[in-house]
């Protein structure tokens, strides 16, 4: 153990100082290779991709507090963001960084904030009110160990049910969780337009390793991307019913300071914006609306990737930085002769019942890998409805899940 | 917008600015924050502002029902994070007029972070305080504003905390507008009040309020009225008091402007960021 632990600080060491070195080479590119469209083939981090994921969707307001492993974010912001006409700021505190990204939104912005377990417990209740209000923005979690503060610097997956149930509140969730740096400025773009398209927040769920990964990306060029609007008023401004729905439930939202006058109010209310606590049938109606506008379009919000799924006997299911050693242990297995497969949900919220279901009719069993002590293994659990055996392989020491541990559990099941 | 001639009576001015189906208000009879909100909105009307760029922040309590009441832009924001709301809108669309309402719980103890740093920052926000010294809406429980030995729903053998002075504590964070009015002195917190949203920078006004359904029940300080003689016998204002020495003043709280002077304002201040770092760029992005 010993051993082991000295060696995992010499390659953190060694890590860290190549980090250095390429911040300190980043800083003499002039952070101009992603602008500049001379060169889109970089060597970056997850944290980085996140950054220019963001702003080639469009956010241009930032409000965040320092915090491992998300720190890079708002320091890449800070920068970054003056250059295109944006904002960054360091607030006093958690709550007060998530409720500036609600008050430039409110005014316009597309907007986000990031943090890791300790500041996301600490955003929830603004969190919850961009829900209620119904406020488009990206919130960016990325995972360490928990409880509490918890394993700093370390990766885990800890958070996945406090993203789908931190709020109080019935209340719908949408959040994504990128494997790869290419994915993290991919599912970031994917979010910001998910929560412009339903009007609520949207986490991305990193982690750990992911933030500090290093890979070479060729980011698209900004005419590559779409990019999602949320929906605004338009007509007379006295006649704006700020909370009336447009198609698929989703009522327009005008920007602040342009004389529409309307009142984003967290209490119970009514189309008109009015509080109506006292009237039943809109307490109901407007609860059900929240979580129909994005649970009844599920399917156009779920993204998986399936692998080898087509013969297997056994699936592994795994999403962020474990569903890569769960991608190695199931190309290795293969590589014997053993029929497994992988199903990787990009989209962990609305959770992907359907594909669940559909590899649970085909398979004995689904090995559900994560960095907890077992959080979506209830979901796919329900999803399966006994179709087949589900059982977990969990890791929660602060180190990365290996290929070998998924294959053991393979072995077993198989 | 033209501006419109200022409104010649309080049934124009409500007519004006208020959702008159809205009301009546949820206030107790003798509450001393309709008049203060009224106060205010007859500034707002003798600068001629322009209401749709302006916008409003309310967190919760009785003070963070004003908003709405109010025809403007107003988020109801959550407990104490008005400033941080209003922050938000203001480094985002500087160009707006941004008016943070808050109650003494709201600001002082869920929001004094908040404060402080608002403060501190020099951010061109209105901030308003309605300082009652109690939880109203939830029943009359000590604020850090309630006084050491009155009494409360949650100090029923007496307070035994200190209060914040606010003035104080917001000229200490870096305020570069500070000061404080009551109900009873209405035309000079109106008067504040014009002063304030002409402020560049960070401008606090507290008001001095009466709750008379909580705090001055349990405290036996009688009705509206009698909570309203208290304010106006135990204060003075500043420049009167400048010339009186300690013992003279007593226990007289000061109002008037107590702090008026000019610093970078916060938003303007990025916007310079933002204009050097895009002329870095050769204008990319």
């Amino acid at each position: 153990m010993a051993i082991q632990r000295r060696t995992l600080f010499k390659d953190r060491v060694t890590e860290l100082r190549r980090g250095r070195q390429a911040r300190g080479s980043r800083r003499k590119q002039g952070g101009m290779a992603v602008t500049g469209g001379a060169s889109r083939r970089r060597l970056m981090q997850g944290n980085e991709a996140i950054v220019e994921g963001a702003i080639a969707a469009g956010v241009r307001f930032y409000a965040g507090y320092p915090i491992s492993p998300a720190t890079e974010i708002i320091e890449l912001m800070s920068k970054r963001l003056p250059e295109v006409g944006g904002r960054c700021l360091q607030m006093e505190d958690e709550m007060a960084a998530m409720a500036a990204v609600i008050g430039a939104a409110v005014a316009g912005a597309k907007a986000m904030t990031a943090s890791s377990g300790p500041g996301i417990s600490l955003k929830q209740e603004n969190v919850g009110f961009a829900v209620m209000v119904e406020i488009p923005c990206l919130i960016v979690n990325v995972m360490r160990g928990g409880p509490s503060t918890g394993l700093p610097t370390l990766p885990a997956q800890m958070d996945v049910m406090q993203a789908r149930w931190g709020v109080h509140g019935d209340h719908p969730t949408i959040a994504l969780a990128p494997w790869s740096v290419r994915e993290c400025f991919d599912l970031t773009v994917r979010a910001v337009n998910l929560s412009e398209r339903f009007r609520t927040p949207v986490y991305l769920l990193s982690d750990a390793t992911l933030a500090h990964l290093r890979e070479m990306v060729t980011l698209p060029a900004p005419g590559e991307l779409e990019l999602v609007e949320r929906p605004r008023p338009s007509g007379n401004k006295r006649d704006y019913v700020p909370y009336r729905p447009g198609p698929n439930l989703v009522p327009p939202m005008a920007d602040f300071g342009e004389g529409y006058r309307w009142h984003p109010d967290s209490n119970v209310h009514d189309e008109y914006g009015f509080p109506a606590a006292t009237r039943p049938e809109v307490a109901d109606s407007l609860v059900r609306r929240l979580c129909d506008k994005v649970n009844l379009y599920a399917d156009e919000i779920v993204q998986v990737e399936e692998r080898h799924l087509d013969d297997a006997e056994v699936a592994v299911f795994a999403y962020g930085s474990v569903a890569r050693a769960a991608a190695q242990a199931v190309a290795d297995a293969r590589a014997e002769g053993k029929r497994v497969g992988l199903l990787r949900p990009l989209t962990l919220w609305p959770f992907p019942d359907q594909a669940v279901a559909r590899v649970a009719e085909r398979v004995k069993c689904i090995v559900v890998a994560e960095m907890n002590l077992g959080q979506l293994v209830h979901e796919v659990k329900r999803a399966s409805e006994g179709r087949c055996r589900v059982v977990s392989v969990n890791r929660i020491d602060g180190l990365m899940m290996e290929p070998r541990e998924v294959e053991a559990r393979l072995q077993e099941v198989l | 917008m033209a501006a419109l001639a200022p409104a010649a009576n309080m049934a124009e001015l409500l007519q004006r600015y208020f959702l008159i189906e809205r009301l009546p208000t949820l206030w107790c009879p003798g509450c001393g924050i309709g008049t203060g909100a009224a106060a205010f909105m007859r500034a707002f009307d003798r600068l001629g502002l322009d209401r749709d760029k302006t916008v409003m922040v309310n967190g919760i309590g009785c003070s963070g029902r004003v908003g709405a009441y109010l025809d403007f832009d107003v988020i109801k924001g959550t407990h104490g994070r008005s400033l941080a709301f209003a922050t938000g809108i203001k480094v985002w669309r500087p160009e707006l007029k941004v008016v943070a309402i808050m109650g003494d719980g709201d600001s002082a103890a869920i929001g004094g972070n908040h404060l402080i740093h608002a403060a501190r920052r020099n951010i061109g926000i209105v901030a308003v305080v309605f300082n009652n010294r109690t939880y109203g809406m939830t029943g009359g429980q000590y604020s850090p504003t309630t006084g050491a030995g009155d009494a409360a729903s949650t100090a029923p053998f007496g307070n035994i905390e200190q209060p914040f002075d606010l003035c104080k504590v917001v000229a200490a964070a870096g305020g570069t507008f500070v000061a404080r009015g009551t109900i009873y002195h209405v035309r000079q917190l109106t008067t504040i009040f014009e002063h304030a949203l002409q402020h560049k920078g960070f401008a606090f006004v507290e008001v001095i309020s009466q709750c008379p359904m909580y705090y001055g029940r349990y405290n036996k300080q009688g009705g509206a009225a009698e909570m309203l003689r208290w304010q106006r016998d135990h204060t003075i204002n500043v420049k009167a008091a400048a010339k009186l020495g300690a013992q003279e003043l007593g226990d007289r709280m000061l109002i008037g402007e107590l702090v008026n002077e000019q610093r970078p304002e916060y938003a303007e201040e990025y916007m310079k960021i933002v204009t050097q770092a895009q002329a870095r760029q050769g204008g990319q992005g």
